[in-house]
C-alpha cells in the first residue's frame, strides 16, 4: 500500500455539519448440519476439501436441493425482524467468475427475497431504543475461502499461488439488508454498533447460528453517506466490506463519517465504491469502484423451484419463536427489580443468563447480582475470561448463597468457600467441609476467646463500662482473628457486652 | 451361432434372454464386435466400455443362472450420450474443454441403468455441449448417418440415433433441449422420446438449458423405448424439478397401441407445424402417415397454434442465457481442461479466459455470447424477459390445442438429412432444423419421433407426436399404433432398408 495522507475532520465537528445515513448487510451463516444446496455437511475446523459433494463443489451434471432447515431458519430471522413472509419466492443466480465460487455463479435470491418489510428495536448502551427498518431478508450460499500464499499478509497481490477450501462454499447464509438509517446523528457509530450485536443476540436466542462474530459467522457491510441536512436529499454512500466484529462496526462508521467530511469539506465529490476495512489501523482504504461493477446478470435459478412455504407452517414456526433478547431483558429487569443503571451493567457483563439461572435456583436477584457482578466479576477480569469461563455454576451459586442466608457461613467465610469451588474443590458445601470453614456457634468457644481478648485489652474494658460502645469493636476483631474469621460477628457482640455487663 | 443379435430389437433381446436362449455376454460381445466393424465409418461412439461392459453382462448371465429375479432389460446393452455422467468413465459433452475428466459420480439415470443390469457399450458423440443439430460441432470429429456416410445423422445426438440405427446398440440415451433426441431420431429412422420436463432426472445432466433440457430413449422401436423410459423415469428427490409420485405406464400404452385401434382419439395436425419450408417428400410422409390414422379409427382435426411462430427466437434468447451461466463453471480452475496465457502473468482470471479461449469450439462461444447479452442489464428485459412471456403464450396455445385433440402431430423435422458442411457457415439455416422440435421443450410437454418412410431422396423422414405434460403413455400409444400400421405396409423394419455398412473386415477384403 502506498503511504497517503487522508484529511480527517475532527469527529464532533463532522457531525455538527453533516447528516450521516447508514445501511448494514449482515450475513449470518445458519447452523444446519448440512449445507444450502446439498447434503455435504458442515462443522468448524474440518481439513479442506472434505464436506463437499459434486453439488457444492460444482462438478458438471450436479443439481442443488433447497435445504428445508436453512428456509426454516431463515423464516425464523425474518418473523423476529417483525417481517412480511413472502407468500412464494425464487432463487436466482448471480452471475460473476471468481475461483471461490465453484460454479461460477452464486446462488441467491434477488427480486423475491423471503422475508421484507420489517422492523427492529436497538438499544443503546444509555438505553435509548432506536428503530432500524429492514428491507430484506433473503437466503444464499457462501463461498469458499481463499488462501493466497507467498507474497505480503495473505493477501492475493503479490502471492504466488492460492488455495481454496470449499468446505465453506455452500453453506447456507441469510443476507439481512437495513433500509437507510436516518436520524441517528452523532450516534450513528453506536447505532450501527448496537444494531449488529441486536441481531448478532436475536441469531443466538433463536438458535439459528452460532453468531461467533471471531469464527465469521456474522459478517458486516457497512454503508455511510453524508448530507448537509437531515432534509438534503441522500449523499453518495461508500460501501466498507466485512467489518467483523462490533467494536469495528462502530470505529468504522465514525472513521468514514470523518473522512468523507473531510472530502466534502474540500470541495470532492464522494466516489460510489467498496472500501476496505483495516481492523490494525482503524482505517478504510479504497476498494472497487461501483460505477464499472461487474453486471451480475441475475436471472431466476432454472435447477430450482419457487419456494411457497405453507401459511400454517409459518405459523407455527412464529409460535415456536422464543422471547427475543430486548423483551426478555425488559421483562428480567422487571422481575428483578434492577436500575435502568444496574440492568445496564448486567447485560454489558454477559451476566444475564447466569443471574438468571442463579435466581431459578433459589436465590434473591439481589443476591445473585451481588455474587456475578462483584466477586466473579472481579475474579473473570483478572483471570481475563468470561464469566461464563469460570469455573463455576450459577447452582454452585445458589448453594454458595443459601449457606450464607442459613447463617452456616458469613460472608468472608463464603469468599474463601467460593475460592475452593473456583479451585476445583467441589460445591460449596463440600468446600465448607474439606476446609472447616463453617461459623462457629459453640458459645463455649467464643467465650474462651472473648476472655482472652478481653483480658489482653483491659483499657478497652474499661471504656466501654463507661459506656463508650465505640471500641468494641477492637475486641470483635480481635475474636475474629483468634477464630480465623469463622465466628459469627452479631453473636460475639452480644457475648462482649453480656461479659462486660 | 446364426443368429445376428445386432438385428434384435431391445424388447425381443430381453425375452431371448429370459427364455435362455443367448446370454447377455453373447448380446453384448455380438454389439461390441458390431461396434469394432462399423464404427470406424460411423464414428457414433467417444468412448467404448468394453471390459465394463462384459463384466456387467457376466454378472447379469450368473444372477439369472441363480435364479434371481431380474429387471426386464436386465443384461440389454445400452449407449449412454457423452453429456450424461458416469463414474469412473470419459465424459466429455463432445468437448476438448472436458476431454479427460473422469466424473466421480453417476447421473441418476445411469445408476438406474446399471442397478437394472444393463451392461453400458460406451459414449456416444454429440454436438459439444449439446448445442447442434448435426453433431458436425462435435470436438471430436463428425459422426456419419448410416443411410448415408455422407450426411449429417441429426444433432446434437447424432452419435446415439446412428448407434442403434448402425445396429451398435439396441438402445440408447439422448437428450433433448430443443429437438436432440427427435431431430436426431427423424433423420436416421429410429424412434426417439423426449418425456415430459421433469418425468427423467436431470441430476448428471451436463447441463445446457436447465429449463428445457430432458433425458430420453432412443431405440429402434416404440416399446423398446417405453421399457426404457419406464427404466430411467421417475421421481428422483436429488432434481428439485422432477415430478414427483407415480409415472404413467408407458409399456403398458405402448402394448395397447400396437393393437391399432385408436378410434375417438382425436389427432390435431399444428397448421403452424407444416407446408411452407417442409421438403416435399417430408410431407408426403406426413401426409401417409395421418392417413394410416385415419384408418385405425382416429379424427384428425387441424389446429393453430398462433405463437409457434415466436418459439424459435424465444428459444434462442432462454437457451443460451441459461447456457452462458451453466457453462461458467468450464474454468480450468477444478476440473478438466486448463490453459495458462501464453504470455504476461498468470492470475486466475487469465487462466479462466485462456482455457475457455482454447477449450470451446465455435458454436458454443456463439450461444454464451448471445446469452451474456441477453441477461445483461439494461437488456434482460427486453431479451429474456420477453422470451420467457412468449413461453407462456406457447404454453397456453398448447393447453388450448390439447382441448380440440388428443395428441398433436408434425413433421419431426423439415428436411431429411443434410450434407456434412452444407449448412455450418449458417446458423440460422441450422437452427431451423428445430423449429418443429422447440415448442415442446419451452412447454414442457412430451414429444416423440416415430419413422414414418422415406422420402423422395431415399432418406428417412420422421413423424412427431406431442402429449399434454404427463400424459407420455398417449404418445406411446398412438405411436406404436402407427408404427404397426407403418411396418405392415412397409413389409418389415425401416431400417431394413439401409444401406449395408463398409465394415473393418469388407473394408480389408476390398
Amino acid at each position: 500500500m502506498t503511504a497517503t495522507t487522508v484529511d480527517l475532520v475532527d469527529y464532533a465537528d463532522a457531525t455538527r455539519r453533516y447528516d450521516p445515513v447508514i445501511g448494514i448487510e449482515v450475513h449470518v451463516e445458519l447452523g444446519t448440519l448440512t449445507k444450502m444446496f446439498c447434503p455435504a455437511e458442515v462443522s468448524f475446523g474440518a481439513e479442506p476439501n472434505t464436506q463437499v459433494t459434486p453439488v457444492s463443489l460444482g462438478l458438471p451434471g450436479a443439481l442443488p436441493v433447497v435445504n428445508g432447515k436453512a428456509v426454516e431458519y431463515a423464516i425464523r430471522i425474518g418473523l423476529a425482524l417483525n417481517c412480511q413472509i413472502a407468500e412464494t419466492c425464487r432463487f436466482a443466480r448471480k452471475n460473476y467468475f471468481y475461483p471461490d465460487v465453484p460454479k461460477n455463479f452464486q446462488t441467491s435470491q434477488y427480486d423475491e427475497p423471503i422475508a421484507y418489510d420489517g422492523w427492529i428495536d436497538v438499544e443503546l448502551e444509555d438505553g435509548t431504543v432506536f428503530r432500524v427498518e429492514i428491507e430484506r431478508a433473503h437466503m444464499e450460499e457462501d463461498a469458499g475461502k481463499n488462501t493466497h500464499v507467498g507474497g505480503a499478509t495473505g493477501r492475493i497481490h503479490g502471492a504466488e499461488y492460492s488455495l481454496v477450501d470449499y468446505n465453506r462454499a455452500g453453506i447456507p447464509l441469510v443476507e439481512i439488508v437495513t433500509r437507510p438509517i436516518t436520524g441517528a446523528g452523532d450516534r450513528a457509530p453506536e447505532v450501527a454498533r448496537a444494531y449488529v450485536q441486536t441481531l448478532r443476540d436475536i441469531f443466538r436466542a433463536l438458535d439459528v447460528s452460532e453468531a461467533r462474530m471471531e469464527r465469521g459467522n456474522v459478517r458486516a457491510d457497512v454503508n455511510l453517506s453524508l448530507r448537509p441536512t437531515p432534509e438534503s436529499p441522500l449523499g453518495t454512500r461508500t460501501e466498507t466490506k466485512n467489518v467483523n466484529s462490533f467494536r469495528s462496526v462502530e470505529r468504522a462508521v465514525r472513521y468514514e463519517i470523518s473522512r468523507q467530511a473531510a472530502v466534502l469539506d474540500a470541495g470532492g465529490t464522494i466516489v460510489q465504491e467498496t472500501r476496505h476495512w483495516h481492523e490494525d489501523t482503524g482505517i478504510t482504504t479504497s476498494g472497487r469502484v461501483k460505477s464499472d461493477a461487474e453486471d451480475y446478470r441475475y436471472f431466476p435459478e432454472p435447477d430450482l423451484v419457487p419456494i411457497a412455504p405453507p401459511r400454517e407452517w409459518i405459523d407455527e414456526i412464529r409460535a415456536g419463536l422464543p422471547e427475543l433478547p430486548v423483551a426478555r431483558r425488559r421483562r428480567l429487569q422487571g422481575e428483578w427489580g434492577y436500575a435502568d443503571a444496574e440492568m445496564r451493567d448486567v447485560v454489558n457483563a454477559g451476566a444475564i443468563d447466569l443471574i438468571e439461572a442463579t435466581v431459578a435456583a433459589g436465590t434473591s436477584p439481589a443476591g445473585a447480582r451481588k455474587w456475578w457482578m462483584g466477586e466473579l466479576a472481579r475474579r473473570a477480569k483478572q483471570d481475563e475470561v468470561t464469566l461464563e469461563e469460570l469455573s463455576v455454576t450459577p447452582a454452585q451459586i445458589a448453594e454458595l448463597q443459601g449457606l450464607v442466608d442459613s447463617g452456616r457461613i458469613n460472608d468472608k467465610l463464603a469468599r474463601q468457600v467460593l475460592e475452593g469451588v473456583l479451585a476445583g474443590e467441589g460445591d460449596p458445601e463440600q468446600v465448607v467441609t474439606a476446609r472447616g470453614l463453617e461459623v462457629v456457634s459453640d458459645d463455649g468457644a467464643l467465650l474462651a476467646a472473648i476472655d482472652e481478648a478481653l483480658a489482653a485489652q483491659p483499657d478497652v474494658v474499661e471504656k466501654v463500662r463507661g459506656g463508650n460502645l465505640g471500641p468494641v469493636g477492637a475486641i470483635i476483631g480481635a475474636v475474629m482473628k483468634a477464630t480465623r474469621g469463622q465466628a459469627d460477628a452479631g453473636r460475639v457482640r452480644e457475648l462482649i457486652l453480656e461479659r462486660i455487663g | 451361432m446364426t443368429q445376428d443379435l445386432t438385428r434384435l430389437s431391445a424388447s425381443e433381446l430381453a425375452d431371448g434372454l429370459a427364455a435362455g436362449e443367448f446370454t447377455s455376454v453373447d448380446a453384448t460381445q455380438a454389439h461390441l464386435d458390431r461396434i469394432a466393424a462399423v464404427d470406424g465409418a460411423v464414428n457414433a461412439f467417444l468412448h467404448v466400455n468394453a471390459d465394463e461392459a462384459l463384466a456387467t453382462a457376466r454378472s447379469v448371465d450368473e444372477r439369472r443362472a441363480a435364479g434371481e429375479s431380474l429387471h426386464r432389460l436386465a443384461g440389454v446393452p445400452i449407449a449412454v450420450k457423452d453429456v450424461v455422467v458416469t463414474k469412473g468413465m470419459p465424459t466429455t459433452a463432445g468437448s476438448k474443454i472436458l476431454e479427460g475428466w473422469i466424473p466421480p459420480y453417476d447421473a441418476t439415470l445411469v445408476e438406474r441403468i446399471r442397478a437394472a443390469g444393463l451392461p453400458i457399450l460406451g459414449k456416444t458423440n454429440m454436438d459439444e455441449f449439446a448445442m447442434g443439430s448435426s453433431t458436425e460441432h462435435s470436438a471430436f470429429g463428425n459422426t456419419r448417418n448410416p443411410w448415408d456416410l455422407d450426411r449429417i445423422p441429426g444433432g446434437s445426438g447424432g452419435g446415439s440415433a446412428a448407434a442403434v440405427a448402425a445396429f451398435e446398440a439396441p438402445l440408447a440415451i439422448g437428450t433433448d433441449t430443443g429437438g436432440s433426441i427427435r431431430q436426431p431420431g427423424a433423420v436416421t429412422g429410429t424412434v426417439g422420446v423426449k418425456p415430459t420436463y421433469g418425468g427423467v432426472s436431470r441430476y448428471g445432466l451436463i447441463a445446457m438449458a436447465s429449463s428445457l433440457d430432458q433425458a430420453g430413449p432412443v431405440t429402434r422401436t416404440v416399446l423398446d423405448s417405453a421399457l426404457l423410459h419406464e427404466l430411467i423415469g421417475g421421481y428422483d428427490p436429488r432434481d428439485s424439478t422432477s415430478i414427483p409420485g407415480r409415472a404413467p405406464a408407458l409399456v403398458d400404452a405402448a402394448v395397447q397401441g400396437a393393437g391399432g385401434d385408436l378410434t375417438g382419439l382425436r389427432v390435431g395436425v399444428v397448421k403452424e407445424l407444416s407446408g411452407e419450408g417442409y421438403q416435399e417428400g417430408v410431407s408426403a410422409r406426413f401426409a401417409q402417415s395421418l392417413d394410416l390414422l385415419r384408418g385405425l379409427g382416429a379424427e384428425v382435426v387441424e389446429v393453430s397454434c398462433p405463437h409457434f411462430e415466436y418459439a424459435l427466437g424465444a428459444y434462442y434468447l432462454i437457451m443460451p442465457s441459461e447456457a452462458s451461466s451453466n457453462l461458467a463453471k468450464f474454468d480450468g480452475m477444478r476440473f478438466g481442461l486448463r490453459v495458462e496465457p501464453e504470455e504476461g502473468p498468470v492470475t486466475a482470471e487469465r487462466v479462466m479466459a485462456a482455457t475457455r479461449g482454447a477449450g470451446f469450439g465455435d458454436e458454443v462461444k456463439r450461444r454464451v455470447i448471445l446469452g451474456t447479452y441477453a441477461l445483461s442489464a439494461g437488456y434482460y428485459d427486453a431479451y429474456y424477459g420477453s422470451a420467457q412471456k412468449v413461453r407462456t403464450l406457447i404454453q397456453r396455445d398448447f393447453a388450448a390445442a390439447f382441448e380440440q385433440a388428443d395428441v398433436l402431430v408434425s413433421p419431426t423435422a423439415p428436411t431429411t438429412a443434410f450434407r456434412f458442411g452444407e449448412k455450418l457457415d449458417d446458423p440460422l439455416a441450422m437452427y431451423l432444423n428445430d423449429v418443429a422440435t422447440i415448442p415442446a421443450n419451452l412447454a414442457g410437454v412430451p414429444g416423440m419421433s416415430v419413422p414414418s418412410g422415406l422420402s423422395d431422396d431415399g432418406l428417412p423422414v420422421g413423424f412427431q407426436i406431442l402429449a399434454p405434460a404427463k400424459a407420455d403413455d398417449r404418445m406411446y400409444r398412438v405411436g406404436a399404433a402407427l408404427e404397426s400400421a407403418l411396418l405392415s405396409t412397409w413389409g418389415g423394419p425401416l431400417l431394413d432398408r439401409a444401406p449395408a455398412l463398409p465394415t473393418a473386415t469388407t473394408e480389408l477384403e476390398g
